[in-house]
Order: structure tokens, then sequence, then C-alpha cells
């Protein structure tokens, strides 16, 4: 984001310029701090109330799943790594083996997902959920972990969607050769978007699993 | 500035506004990507709900004429003022520039033909339709609309029947409206300048939106996180802000004002920059200082996102928080104290042309200072004690935000005037009407200080007898502004319909706009100008006759 990026060279009467790579990448990374301080706020108050409620934090910690979590880790992790490989299939022009990839990448946020709702379902069950009449005899630090849980991973989850939802297209897109090889920025923009997803993950898998 | 030889007879097909030159009918303007044909959506927009805003500003002040009842009961004066509030905030002055100009005239002044995604532009006006249509839904539906003021307070917020989940999610929903916008002009301003144009030619209206695009990406997010933990903690409970579970209040209040205090920049930012390219143009003389300028709106959108806790000095924060942010608050007087005596820098020694755009940015510097010095007294921590939450604040921030961006958007208004229709305005006309909105709103604020100071609180519905006489003054003031800005927006409509035809250069500037024809055509250039010398080098000026 230097003051020297190339300005552009010509423009055609009907479009705002040729096309430029480094333009959409530069918006799609502006954005992506927008998304970055989205989480900012929520991580702001868990910083706060952790300090406030550190035991009652920690004794929280223990009433969630590690397995489901770390599960879900590796899932998140692995599925980073192949929308990297699809990105790199894609450019060297092996569309099927990019669509491979990508498949295999919605597999995986769909098990993120599945993955997540048994866990949120093991927690509804136990009577963890906000103004649980369970939950609401326990303390404040208590009653806020929770709140804090349910809202970042939900939150998240919607990226998870959302995320997913950007690469079903251009998977389809790449079947149906609209999505050009000289032209990848769709898909390398809706990687980047994946990889924000994936490191959101890996800052609330410690702070709400690992507490120690 | 420009090689005007180069594009000559090559521009689009005919004015921006010309039906043939696009799709015909609504679809051409309801479907476009042309910057300039969302920029004017955005204008009718927000001229709309800034009419609607001044009718219930209008409301209140002859309510508030006398003590007691007059037109309307509390708690309508309560959903009144959050209204106001609402709208004039998230409806008009925060979007206003950026999406007006930033969209009409930003590519014209840097030499593109279009923003940096024309597509992403077109959604962009959709959300700000959709979160419009929300905060005015959420006006008549759930319970009524909300009585919380605008800057929805918890644990009030949490509780009130009213329908706050509904404006709150529209102020989600606008927010990201704001963010893309603002990423669309970072990402314009990197990669579609002309060549030859390095950033230390960009006119200094461009610099403004281009600080003010920072703090739209940069402090946006924040609002919308907190607007929708609202939401959230209104559906589910989760607690985050709610007292009875341990959650924090405060915290609601530093989440709201680490966006709503840099938003305030958002708001005076980009009417600064116009500013600076008036000064020069109407004093025929090259701006100084350009670079003091252009840095100090990159300090005041740094140093203003540091600020937020001078809004919450009695609100319980340490002394120490205090202290710091005290200290800070004086720090940004100084990038704009910069601007101000620039801009008097410039004019000294200038042939001084004095004409309706002019006379704004002047009545823009003398209202701002005013709203600025009394900055100062809320900004130091012992004055702000019985200052904080009276009228004393309503006159400041009015002062700031209408008395500085107010004024500013009708500066631009009356600058770009001749690009936006092709037309102009009744020039003397046009002097009346400052003169009227501009002493109708000295008679209508200015009294505000002293009421506040004599210790009227503000969102009052009623006051005790002593106020009255300066009651009756600020609203006599009020009606004076209301028919001001009846003239001048009459003006304007009158002028885009029958005014004379405006010259292509009409205020002999030397940006790369004013080498356009007027009214501006549909697209730009075909081949890119070239650009040599900068913003405000009038001497060159082939037009400067």
């Amino acid at each position: 984001m230097s003051g020297t990026s190339a300005p552009a060279t010509a423009h055609g009467p009907h479009h705002a310029g040729p096309y430029n790579p480094a333009k959409g990448r530069l918006g799609m990374w502006l954005f992506i701090c927008t998304e970055v301080l989205l989480f900012g706020g929520l991580f702001l108050l868990y910083a706060v109330y952790r300090y406030r409620y550190a035991e009652a934090f920690h004794a929280a910690s223990g009433l969630l799943d590690r397995l489901f979590g770390t599960a879900n880790t590796i899932v998140l992790i692995t599925s980073s790594l192949t929308v990297v490989l699809a990105i790199f299939e894609f450019e060297r022009g092996k569309p099927t083996r990019a669509r491979n990839y990508l498949l295999f990448t919605l597999l995986c946020g769909l098990a993120f997902l599945v993955i997540k709702s048994f866990e949120w379902g093991a927690k509804f069950e136990h009577g963890l959920y906000p103004n649980a009449p369970h939950l609401m005899s326990m303390g404040f630090g208590e009653i806020l972990y929770f709140g804090l849980y349910f809202t970042m991973t939900g939150l998240h989850a919607i990226h998870v969607i959302v995320g997913m939802s950007v690469l079903f297209v251009a998977w389809r897109r790449i079947g149906k050769g609209t999505l050009m090889r000289t032209r990848p920025a769709f898909l390398e923009n809706g990687g980047l978007f994946w990889h924000l997803v994936d490191v959101i993950w890996i800052f609330l898998f410690p702070l709400f699993y690992l507490i120690s | 500035m420009a090689e005007t030889a180069a594009h000559a007879g090559a521009y689009g097909e005919g004015p921006y506004f010309n039906p043939e030159t696009v799709k015909p009918g609504p679809a051409g303007w309801l479907t476009t990507t042309n910057h300039k044909r969302i920029g004017v959506m955005y204008l009718s927009l927000i001229a709309t709900f800034f009419s609607v805003a001044v009718i219930l500003g209008l409301l209140m002040r002859i309510e508030l004429m006398y003590p007691g009842q007059q037109i309307m009961s509390a708690k309508v004066f309560n959903a009144m003022f959050t209204l106001h509030g609402v709208i004039q905030i998230f409806l008009v002055v925060i979007p206003g520039i950026p999406t007006i100009f930033g969209n009409f005239s930003l590519p014209t002044l840097i030499g593109a033909n279009d923003m940096a995604f024309p597509k992403l532009n077109l959604f962009t006006f959709y959300l700000f339709v959709a979160g419009a249509a929300l905060a005015i839904g959420s006006c008549f539906t759930g319970g009524g609309a909300p009585d919380t003021g605008w800057t929805f307070y918890v644990p009030f917020s949490l509780k009130t029947a009213v329908n706050v989940p509904l404006a709150t999610f529209a102020v989600f929903v606008l927010g990201m409206s704001s963010i893309l916008t603002g990423v669309n002009i970072v990402s314009t301003v990197h990669t579609l300048r002309a060549p030859g144009m390095d950033f230390g030619k960009m006119p200094l209206s461009v610099w403004g939106l281009y600080s003010t695009a920072w703090v739209q990406i940069l402090a946006t997010p924040i609002i919308g996180i907190t607007m929708l933990l609202i939401v959230v903690e209104r559906i589910f409970g989760i607690g985050v802000f709610d007292p009875t579970k341990g959650g924090d209040p405060l915290l609601y209040q530093h989440l709201f004002w680490i966006y709503s205090h840099p938003a305030v920049y958002i708001m005076i930012l980009p009417a600064m920059g116009i500013m600076s390219d008036l000064f020069p143009v109407f004093s025929r003389k090259n701006i100084f200082g350009y670079k003091m300028i252009a840095f100090s709106s990159l300090a005041i959108a740094s140093v203003g996102s540091l600020v937020w806790g001078h809004h919450m000095y009695v609100n319980g924060q340490s002394d120490t928080a205090g202290i710091i942010f005290s200290l800070l608050t004086f720090l940004v007087a100084v990038p704009s104290a910069i601007k101000v005596v620039n801009w008097l820098a410039t004019m000294y020694k200038g042939s001084i042309r004095v004409e309706a755009p002019f006379l704004y940015a002047l009545s823009f510097v003398w209202l701002f200072t005013i709203g600025g010095l009394t900055g100062m007294f809320l900004g130091g921590l012992s004055t702000d004690v019985p200052l904080h939450d009276t009228y004393f604040v309503v006159g400041h921030f009015h002062y700031i935000i209408f008395g500085g961006t107010g004024f500013g958007i009708f500066a631009a208004l009356y600058y770009w005037f001749p690009k936006l229709t092709g037309r102009m305005y009744e020039k003397r006309f046009a002097i009346v009407a400052w003169l009227t909105t501009f002493v109708g709103f000295n008679v209508f604020y200015f009294p505000y200080f002293v009421m506040g100071w004599q210790g009227m609180p503000r969102r009052y519905f009623d006051f005790p007898a002593k106020f009255t006489e300066l009651q009756v003054v600020s609203s006599i003031g009020s009606y004076i502004m209301v028919i001001g800005i009846a003239m001048i927006i009459g003006n304007l409509l009158r002028g885009a319909k029958k005014g004379e035809k405006a010259p292509d250069n009409p205020w002999q500037g030397a940006t790369l706009d004013w080498s356009l024809p007027s009214p501006a055509p549909l697209e730009n250039w075909d081949v890119p100008p070239t650009v040599t010398r900068g913003p405000y080098e009038f001497n060159h000026s082939e037009d400067d006759k």
C-alpha cells in the first residue's frame, strides 16, 4: 500500500481501467482489515472479562469439549492448505484438480459446521446457553464466558458459511469456464477470505478451549 | 493542469445525466455503475433525509420555545431527538461528502474514469438504501421509534420497550456501506491516479477524502460489532453489557465511542479538504502550506482515533485515563488549527473573489473556530464536569457538524453545481440565502452556549422559566435558519432546471475536474490526462483569463 502504486495506463471509454490484479487484492486486504477489527471488538470484551473473572473463565473452559475443538482446528487448517493447492493448480492450468481441491475445502467447511452443531447441541442439553436457568445459577464469569463463546463462535460460523458460498461460486465458475486463468482474482480473494476465517478460529480455539 | 488538447472532443456521449447515454428510464439510474450517477443518487436521497431531519429539528424548537407542553408529548419528544440524531448523523453527515462528492468528484479530481470497484459502488449504494429503510422502518414497527438518543446507551437501550434492535441493525448495515465506500476510495486513490499525479500533486480535497476513507475502514467495524451485540443482547440475552449478568455498561460506551469519535472526523475531514480547494481558487493564490494541510489530515485521522474517552469523563473511567484522553484531545486541536491558519494565510494578499461557494467557506472557518474553541472547554477535565450533557455540548457539536460539515456540503454543492447540472444558480439570491442561513444559525445556536453554561441539560422536554428568553431567541433563530435553508434548496433546484448555462470552468479552477465540460460527460477521458503541475498553480491555467 505504498504511494507508488502504478497508476492506470490506459482507460477504455466504457470501463474503469485495464485489468489490474493489484486493485482487487488491495481492496480485499482492506476488507480483511475491517473483518479483523470487527472481531477485535469481541476480543477486547473477552480480554476485559477474562481479566476480571479469570478463575470463572478457567472453570467454564473446562466445560467445553476439547476433542470437538481440536477436531475442528485440524479440519480448518487442512482446508486452508487445500484452498492454497486449489489456487496453485488453477494458476498452472489444471482446473479439474483445482475444482477437486475446492470441493474438498467445501467438505471441510461442512464438517466444521457439523461438528460445531454437535458441540452447540451438547451445550444446550447441559443448560449452558444464554438465559438458561442452569447457566443463570452460575456466577457472572460463567455467564459472560458462555455469552462470548456463543457470540464469537456464532459470528465465526457465519463467516465459515460466507466463505463456503464464495468458494462454491468459484467452483462453479471454474466448471463453467467463466473464471479465467489469466484473471484469477475472484478465486485468490476467496482464498484470502478463507484464510481469514481459519486464522480467526486459530485465535478462538486456545482462548476458549485451552485456558489454563 | 492537464493537456486539455489530448482529450478535446473525445468525451463520452454527452452529459452524464442524458437519458440517451445509457439505458433509458429509471433503470439507467438504478442499475448504473457510473460514479457520477451514483453520486447524484446519493445526493438526492441525502438531501431528502436532511430535509426531514431539519423539519424534526424545527418541530423540537417549536416545542422548546416556551416552558411546558406546546405541540408534542415528552415521549414523542424523545423519539424526535433520537430520530433527528440518527438521520442527521448516520444518513446525512457521515455518508454525505464521501458518498456524494467522493463519487461524483473524486475520479474527476485524480484523472480517473470511475471508482476502482464500480459494481461494488452500486452494491454499497443499495446497502445504504437498505440501512436507511431499516432505520425508518424501526420508527413504525415493533413498539415505536427508539427513544434512546442516537448513542443507544446501555442499559436503557436493553430495557426500553421500543424498537431498538431494528434501529441498531440499521446502523450496522449503514456501517457496512460506509466501510465499502472507504475501501473503494482508498483503492481508487492508490490505483487510478492519472499519470504524473503523485501524492504531492493531489488536490487537498482528495487528501481529505483519502484520510477519511481510512477512518471509515478502521473505525466503522467497531460500531458494527457493538450494534450487533445490542441486537444479540436483546434477542438472546448474552449478558456482555447487562450489569445484572456481570456485564459492564461502561465497556459499551468505550466500544461506541471508539467508533463514534473518529466518526466526527469522518464528518469534518472531507469538508476541510474541500475548503482547502476553495480557498486557493477564490483567492487566486496557491495554497499556503500544501504539505502541512495534507499531513494534518492524516494527523487528525490518526490522533483523532485515540480520543474517544473524552466523551466519558464523568462516566466512571479512571482519572489516569481521563488525563491521557484530555491531553490527546488538546493535541488534535493542533492539526485543526494548522488548517485554519493556512487557509487564512492563503487569503493573505490574494485576489479574493466573493462568490457563493467562498462565502460558505468563510463561514465554515468562523463557525468551525467557535465550535473548536468551545470543544476545548469540553476537552478540559474540570470544565467538562458541569458542562457535560448540557446545551453547551449541543451548541458545540452543531457548530462543528452543521457549521462545519453542513456549510461544507453547501459550499461544495455551490462549487460543483456547474459540473453537476451544467447550469448556474441565481448568484445574488445565493448570497442572500447564505446570509439568512448564517445569521439564523448563529441566533439559533449561540444561546445554547449560554444556556448550557447556566446548566440547561440537553434532551429535556421542558425547562425552568428562567431560560424562556434565550429559548425564544433560539427558536426565532431556528425559524430564520430554516427559511435560509429553504432558499438555498429552492435556488439550487431552480438553477438546475432554469439556470443559465454554466461555462466549463466558471471559477477558473486548476484541478482536473474543471478541464471537463459542464455538465460533466458520462465518461471522463478517453486518454488519461497527464499531470504536470500542482492543483493550485493558476498562473499556468489556460482558462485563467
